[in-house]
């Protein structure tokens, strides 16, 4: 069950494998967390993963593989999670796959990936999780959007408009979800340096892994709909998206 | 009979079903949550109007499950638990709001059967007709006598008279393995782990209670101003000598050598003959109804250091250094009621209560606890300290003899979690424990630390419910629960 202040004891993540789902994790089993189920699609990544939260103080550690490709498969593998802990009280989705845009834009098989990966799979767990939390009468979802969903722009547009896709979904979840005691969280970070963005340039208001992570628990506790991370994205991304398209197609982004 | 509860009712009770059952009480899916409103979930409440096979209409009531999840169910009387103790997320939560006769008080003894519930309002306005007070009281009425028994409440006079279930004679009990009557010299295991047990041995639909013979309802109150901790808890161990009642306020916003500064409250139930004239007309007035509620609009954070610290101070201040006076046992005991829904001033994050006990050689955990949460940034809007004579026979019963400290304190502050986490370790470590009533928070290895009787409870749960039926959330947090999902 989670706590007075919304922390949880059982934690369930799909896409355990990430530098933001490790960080939230060992932050979350510092905190008081005792049960971890880390899905993900690389073996010896969420082995490691697993390690790092036994090493962190949790009693019982699961790992299950899948591959968010296999939208088919959402609804089982989000039962094998719940099934592995019984109660889950928090479902975290890190699932996600930067694409470059450039390349990509012109192969429509690859934009389908980039969907798949970022919108598809995601919301087709995120309905089976719905259906876990709302029978337990309690728990709670982090979804990771991201800045680039909340206007889309010209470098990753195939990426953000995923991403969009997902944060709409996810708070209207949330909504769809009031009364159930069941709930969502969605997360924005700003460009976080972790592996998903190795070798990128260095960009303003750079955040890492951990920061995000002590964000989302902060969130977590207020209860909070939506985290920006860092918080002064949040007024950034309000005069961005006050620009008119042109100025803002122009915006060297 | 709904064709897939069969099998679980079939378990459940098959005497309350061959006998007339019930009709299916009214039943609807509800968001609950406790007394400080943190850690809301989603039960379906089922309210019987009837006392007989509550537990089996309930189930029948709440209809059948896909059979994944084993839904738990458990009794909920006013929501007076700060926490998670009456609700159960995905379960059913049996309200006994309909549950409310009170018999007859027998003349001699002050026995009086009543339905789990009635509150302690209602039954203590019924006896001050005939002149009887209920045995204990904590700071509010509005607690049900059901309530009462599962949290083996206290209240002011536990150095002098124990905790509620002291004074209960006889529990009807409705458990997965049929009803119960049970009492401290019938089936005395079952019974003593009712008392504390937090609903989780059974459904209580009644009980048997011993009320006190009163000659008014006022209070003959001694009030002291203490400077400081020291003088306040000497204070204490002086006047439970001479007073059934006794009791202190602590400003926890004092630092320094003021630390733990407070006032203390002593006193006993007035004689008519102590009684000024003006009040000897109707001796028994029975206490005022509460008039005063706190709107819907409540600014956030308001509950903050400085506003803490400002009624803090200014409560100290309007406490005389010493004086005598006869006072209503409204305004003595239930302070609290004064404001119906006082706990909506915590805004939409609520507050926690932590209270604990510790033993009177570990005297010191308590200015330690106050500076602690000082020192954490975490502001505390009310504390109440008091002492514990020695404790009942039930295994998860709270009071143990020593020195209990009930602290309000809002959730926001950063520090406040890892504080009580440290505060945990320093109550558990001197051997002492935290009140399962007002619980949000606790884990469950610093539960079994603190309660090291969870063992021989489990064991009575396993003989009148070995499928684990009755849960809470608070018994699946801190473990009380075993393979609960």
């Amino acid at each position: 069950m989670n706590d007075a202040f919304g922390l949880p004891n059982s934690v369930l993540v799909l896409g355990g494998t990430s530098d933001i789902a490790r960080a939230l994790v060992r932050e979350l089993v510092g905190g008081g967390a005792k049960k971890v189920v880390l899905a993900g699609r690389d073996a010896t990544g969420l082995a490691a993963a697993a390690d790092e939260a036994k090493e962190a103080g949790a009693d019982f550690v699961a790992t299950l593989p899948f591959d968010a490709n296999d939208v088919d498969q959402a609804a089982a593998v989000v039962d094998s999670g719940f099934s592995a802990v019984g109660r889950v009280d928090l479902v975290v989705i890190a699932v996600g796959l930067l694409y470059d845009d450039e390349a990509d834009e012109r192969d429509p098989a690859r934009v389908a990936r980039c969907v798949t990966v970022n919108f598809t799979w995601p919301a087709a767990a995120l309905s089976r999780i719905a259906h876990h939390l709302r029978e337990q009468g309690a728990g709670r979802v982090v979804v990771l959007s991201s800045v680039a969903g909340v206007r889309v722009r010209r470098s990753n547009y195939i990426y953000g408009s995923a991403k969009a896709g997902l944060d709409a979904y996810a708070r209207s979840l949330n909504q769809a979800l009031a009364g159930s005691g069941a709930s969502v969280t969605v997360v924005r970070p700003g460009f976080v340096r972790s592996k998903m963005t190795e070798g990128r340039p260095k960009a303003p208001f750079e955040v890492t892994p951990e920061a995000v992570a002590s964000d989302i628990v902060k969130g977590i506790q207020s209860g909070s709909e939506v985290v920006w991370s860092p918080s002064a994205m949040r007024p950034i991304f309000f005069v961005l998206g006050l620009l008119p398209q042109p100025v803002w197609r122009r915006l060297p982004l | 009979m709904p064709k897939t509860a069969r099998g679980e009712a079939a378990i459940v009770t098959k005497t309350a079903i061959s006998k007339d059952a019930p009709p299916t009480p009214a039943s609807a899916e509800r968001t609950l949550s406790g007394w400080g409103r943190t850690s809301p979930s989603a039960a379906r409440v089922v309210t019987p109007d009837d006392v007989t096979g509550v537990l089996a209409s309930a189930l029948l009531a709440a209809g059948p499950g896909d059979g994944s999840l084993k839904p738990g169910v458990i009794a909920r009387g006013l929501g007076r638990s700060y926490g998670d103790a009456a609700q159960c997320a995905g379960g059913i939560v049996v309200d006994t709001q309909n549950l409310g006769r009170i018999g007859a008080i027998d003349p001699e003894s002050g026995e009086v059967e009543v339905d789990a519930g009635v509150s302690l309002d209602a039954l203590l306005r019924a006896g001050l007709e005939s002149g009887w007070f209920i045995p204990v009281s904590p700071g509010t009425r509005q607690v049900t006598i059901g309530g009462a028994i599962a949290a083996d409440i206290h209240g002011k006079n536990h150095h002098a008279d124990g905790s509620f279930c002291s004074h209960v004679t006889s529990v009807t009990l409705d458990t997965p393995r049929g009803g119960h009557e049970v009492g401290p010299d019938a089936d005395p295991e079952l019974f003593w782990a009712t008392a504390g047990g937090m609903g989780l041995t059974g459904i209580i639909t009644r009980a048997r209670v011993s009320m006190r013979k009163v000659e008014t309802s006022w209070m003959r109150v001694d009030t002291e101003r203490h400077t400081g901790i020291d003088s306040l808890m000497d204070g204490l161990v002086r006047v439970d000598g001479v007073n059934r009642y006794s009791v202190a306020w602590v400003d926890c916003a004092a630092t320094g050598s003021r630390l733990g500064r407070g006032i203390l409250d002593a006193g006993d139930h007035a004689t008519a003959a102590e009684l000024p004239a003006k009040r000897a007309a109707d001796p028994l007035a029975p206490p005022r109804r509460r008039g005063l509620k706190v709107p819907n609009l409540v600014p956030p954070r308001i509950m903050n250091a400085l506003t803490v610290s400002a009624f803090n101070e200014a409560w100290f201040r309007k406490g005389i250094s010493r004086t005598s006076q006869i006072r209503h046992l409204g305004g003595f005991f239930h302070p609290l009621d004064a404001v119906a829904n006082w706990n909506l001033l915590y805004g939409r994050r609520g507050f926690v209560q932590y209270q604990f006990v510790v033993g009177d050689e570990h005297r010191a955990v308590i200015p330690q606890a106050i500076e602690m949460l000082q020192k954490a940034g975490a502001p505390c809007t009310l504390a109440v300290l008091k002492r514990f004579g020695p404790g009942d026979p039930g295994p998860l019963s709270f009071p143990i003899a020593g020195w209990t400290l009930a602290l309000d304190l809002p959730v926001g502050p950063a520090g406040l979690r890892p504080a009580l986490r440290r505060l945990d370790d320093i109550v558990a470590g001197a051997g002492g424990r935290v009140y399962l009533a007002k619980d949000a928070r606790l884990e469950p290895e610093m539960f079994s630390v603190m309660y090291p009787r969870l063992g021989e409870f489990q064991a009575v749960r396993r003989r009148v419910d070995p499928e684990g039926l009755l849960q809470s959330d608070l018994g699946r947090r801190v473990g009380i629960c075993e393979h609960a999902p």
